[in-house]
């Protein structure tokens, strides 16, 4: 049975295993960080957010400081797929951010229907406009 | 006049007889402060015997859910009024609500449209009132009474919001309330507009009203009226809009004494009772549809509004069973004499919109939401401060306590099966508008904020892109003001306005709805000033989601030095409708070019000079090289994306003339991209063993936990203490002084150097 996690990652719950959503590499285990299987880079921030106003003549351009803030980047290691982005100070220890109790989780979807993508969810339906 | 209520009929005014000791306490209090039983309850108040009563009559759902209903259209009615008569820019665009709450001060039925965390706040001081003044022979309440508050320790987002209550009573029996508030702007603080960021105790922050009577017998006392009036810089809006909110309590007091003639007293206690009840009960069953686990997130303001200082928000939600339990201990200390401290209340609040605009938009707006749902914070903290700490700018923790648990919340509910709304990004957060104050062209004084502060992009959504300025995190439907309307008010022109600015994006397969530039210029007023009252221009205030980045950084352009109303009438072609293009090309001859944080304190604008900014963008959805090469294209031709992001961010090739797109040179590109990523990457462990630092660096004083949310620091690696802890408290000088300081340092070592010299 396979969970959605995020967009970019699943949990097989038989093999409690996480995997990437784009080309199911077995990247850690479901009781562990994710992030643990996946490769990382820093990156310059204004690599990403490049300026938009002349950094040369301005000490605030659009881009973040670099003295502030680094963005790391997580991949799978097997596709390239980004599968996180995360803003940190300079240093900062990056977050265990998805931490599930994979046997509440397995009691949960014994019961549930297997799911062949991650449901959206309802559309927005405009109610029926009166017109005269 | 009418008897006073007895303080049988309400919950909150103790049923039970006082001991002798509890009534010396009651009698000899020299001051009413907030209620902390009160103030730390988020919860329903226990069924009073009267709802229980009415419950045990009234029980079918259809009678009950019609009532409900009818009340709601009732309420909704009072909105429009609010909105239409108000007279603080705040209600002429949303930023207001009106809403019914039971006898006790549940907020049941707020209106359909604006501002739910002010209603949800206004439980507090209506429990106030129903403990202390209705006992208290002095005040009372009666039939035709109105209360009013603003001070947010007893319950309010901001002391700029005004919220008036008025006891809805039948048969001399309380059995409702009727409440209405207003983002109000002006309040005497000491800066215009409301928002004083340059407050540095609670008494630079204007008006403190605890809940108190300002009307009987459905009249506002005109001595309180007229304190009022003299203690803000807008006595004329004061009074319209104490007015407008006593007519739309009437409006609403009127529907609930038409519902009780045609369904029965007790079909409407039930029906406020039980809609409460019953939501607590479906927001249950929903949380138990989540998976049990932690989420945890963390993010960084960049700023007090007065320095550039680096401040911690920090989350971890747990929901187990069907209980929700935000911790936001190891967050940043409090700044004892800076405004950017948020109460609890206030993030509990904006938390309540948080599911119901953007989890469950179809749960009836109460605090119901709330109740399943438990808080933990450090005390005292940045987002739980002392008693005497200001905290008019609480937005500027409190919306990054929202932004970093609307993550949370998606990882949370991507998996689950039943979704009610669809997963979204992160939306952009932050009040990137112009405050203002003066003398208008009409000879007006005024203070208060432009409508802009409602355009703050839409994140990014799983199957679409986000909303371009689409309304602000607080408010899903409100209004962005009629520019021109504006401008026959008030002595300054928007140049640019409502333009969107290119690569201002939250990149992602699908792409955060963008924010647009205002350019505004001064005229026709020999006083007339602008402040600034937002952060994030050096780390940016909103993440991405699922491999979607987040905004970028925001400045303030500033071009003084020239008047561009008379290089309109000289030289019209040197005038550029972009921020990037005025700024970069330098085109007018003779002018001063700067850029700034997004925080200026209030300060007189000369005419004709330019103040520049951007709104944001919401944060994007999922790895941008996966996005539709077309979709970039069309970013291309609307101008919202530059060549050089189509290529450095998305990887499409397409021929320049035509922009075609080159299907098979975009996908060589992008796996080119995603082999690059594998080679320049390291396995995680190894990253961090280069990448984690034991504490935060010298050079930016940071505020907040590091690796234990038990430990945080006070401004540098050498300041830490445990967190909660209040002394020494953290004072930060006045930006002004530490400048003169500063400049003195340089001059005494310059006078050195030259005494050395002979």
């Amino acid at each position: 049975m396979k969970v959605f996690v995020t967009d970019a990652l699943t949990i097989e719950l038989d093999t409690e295993r996480w995997h990437c959503a784009r080309c199911a590499h077995d990247i850690a285990p479901a009781r562990a960080n994710y992030k643990s299987g996946l490769l990382v880079r820093e990156r310059e921030p204004s690599e990403i957010h490049a300026p938009i106003i002349d950094p040369a003549r301005y000490e605030f351009t659009f881009a973040p400081d670099p003295d502030w803030c680094r963005i790391l980047e997580y991949c799978c290691p097997n596709c390239g797929r980004l599968v996180e982005v995360e803003y940190l100070p300079p240093g900062h220890p990056p977050a265990h951010d998805i931490a599930l109790d994979i046997d509440a989780l397995k009691a949960q979807w014994a019961g549930r229907d297997r799911l062949a993508a991650p449901v959206l969810g309802p559309d927005f339906i405009p109610p029926p406009h009166h017109d005269h | 006049m009418n008897e006073p209520v007895s303080p049988n009929t309400i919950a909150g005014a103790s049923d039970a007889p006082l001991s002798s000791v509890e009534k010396f306490l009651r009698d000899t209090s020299l001051f009413l402060a907030p209620d902390s039983a009160i103030m730390n309850n988020h919860g329903l108040e226990p069924r009073t015997a009267l709802e229980e009563a009415c419950i045990a009559k009234e029980s079918d759902p259809r009678k009950l859910e019609l009532v409900r209903e009818r009340l709601l259209s009732g309420v909704n009615e009072s909105f429009e009024m609010l909105e239409n008569m108000g007279a603080a820019p705040g209600a002429k665009w949303g930023d207001c609500v009106s809403a019914v709450y039971t006898a006790a001060g549940d907020l049941s039925l707020a209106s359909t449209g604006g501002v739910v965390i002010f209603c949800n706040l206004v439980q507090y001081p209506i429990k106030f009132v129903n403990k202390y003044w209705a006992n208290e022979p002095t005040v009372g309440i009666r039939e035709g009474d109105v209360f009013l508050v603003n001070d947010a320790r007893y319950g309010q987002a901001h002391n700029t919001d005004q919220s008036m209550m008025m006891p809805v009573f039948w048969d001399g029996k309380l059995v409702a309330w009727a409440g209405a508030t207003v983002h109000e702007g002006e309040n005497g603080a000491v800066e215009p507009g409301g928002m004083p960021s340059a407050a540095e105790q609670i008494w630079d922050e204007g008006l403190k009203m605890p809940p108190f009577k300002v009307a009987e017998n459905y009249q506002l006392r005109r001595d309180i009226v007229t304190f009022l009036q003299n203690s803000v810089r807008e006595p004329k809006l004061q009074f319209a809009d104490m007015k407008v909110k006593l007519y739309v309590c009437r409006r609403i007091e009127q529907r609930i004494h038409e519902a009780i003639r045609e369904y029965g007293v007790e079909a409407i206690v039930a029906a406020l009772r039980t809609n409460l009840e019953d939501t607590d009960a479906e927001v249950r069953r929903r949380l138990s549809e989540w998976p049990d686990g932690t989420m945890s997130h963390a993010w960084w303001t960049d700023g007090t509004l007065r320095e550039n200082v680096q401040i911690k928000i920090n989350l971890k939600l747990t929901k187990k069973g069907d209980t929700l339990i935000f911790d936001y201990r190891g967050s940043s200390p409090e700044f004892a004499n800076r405004s950017n401290n948020s109460l609890d209340i206030t993030v509990k609040g904006m938390l309540a919109q948080l599911f119901l605009t953007f989890v469950w938009p179809d749960i009836p707006r109460n605090q119901g939401v709330l109740s399943p749902m438990e808080f933990i914070f450090d005390t005292p903290s940045i987002l739980k401060p002392s008693f005497q700490t200001p905290n008019a700018q609480s937005m500027m923790s409190v919306f990054t306590a929202w932004s970093i648990a609307q993550v949370c919340v998606m990882k949370f509910i991507h998996q689950v099966p039943t979704k009610y709304t669809r997963v979204v990004a992160p939306w952009f957060n932050m009040i990137n508008t112009f405050l203002f104050g003066g003398i208008t062209q009409h000879g007006e004084m005024v203070g208060n904020v432009c409508a802009d502060i409602n355009g703050m992009g839409g994140g990014a959504l799983a199957d679409r892109d986000g909303q371009h300025s689409c309304a602000p995190i607080f408010a899903t439907m409100s209004d962005l003001g009629e520019q021109e309307f504006i401008e026959e008010e008030l002595p300054f022109l928007q140049l640019v306005s409502k333009k969107l600015m290119q690569d201002n994006q939250g990149f992602g397969r699908n792409r955060g709805g963008m924010g647009y530039q205002m350019i505004l210029a001064m005229r026709d007023s020999e006083a007339f000033g602008f402040m600034l009252t937002a952060i994030g221009s050096k780390f940016p205030n909103v993440p991405g989601l699922f491999g979607g980045y987040g905004c970028p950084t925001y400045p303030l352009s500033r071009i003084s030095g020239v008047d561009v109303f008379e290089v309109m009438k000289t030289n019209p072609g040197a005038f550029r409708y972009t921020i990037a293009e005025l700024m970069n090309e330098q085109p007018l001859e003779g002018a001063v070019y700067s850029t700034h944080p997004m925080f200026i304190r209030y300060d007189f604008a000369r005419r004709g000079e330019l103040y520049m900014i951007a709104q944001g963008t919401g944060g994007g959805y999922g790895d941008p090289i996966d996005r539709d090469p077309q979709a970039v294209i069309e970013d291309i031709e609307e101008g919202l994306i530059s060549a050089d992001v189509a290529w450095r961010v998305y990887r499409v090739v397409y021929d320049k003339e035509s922009l075609v797109v080159d299907a098979g040179a975009t996908e060589k590109a992008r796996a080119e991209l995603r082999r690059e990523r594998i080679a320049k990457s390291k396995p995680f462990d190894a990253f961090c063993k280069d990448f984690v630092k034991a504490k935060p660096g010298a050079k930016v004083p940071y505020y907040g936990s590091w690796d234990d949310p038990a430990m945080v620091y006070a401004g540098s690696p050498e300041k830490i203490r445990p967190a909660g802890q209040a002394n020494p408290p953290i004072m930060l000088p006045h930006p002004l002084e530490a400048k003169i300081a500063a400049l003195q340092a340089k001059l005494d070592a310059c006078e050195a150097e030259k005494a050395k010299r002979g």
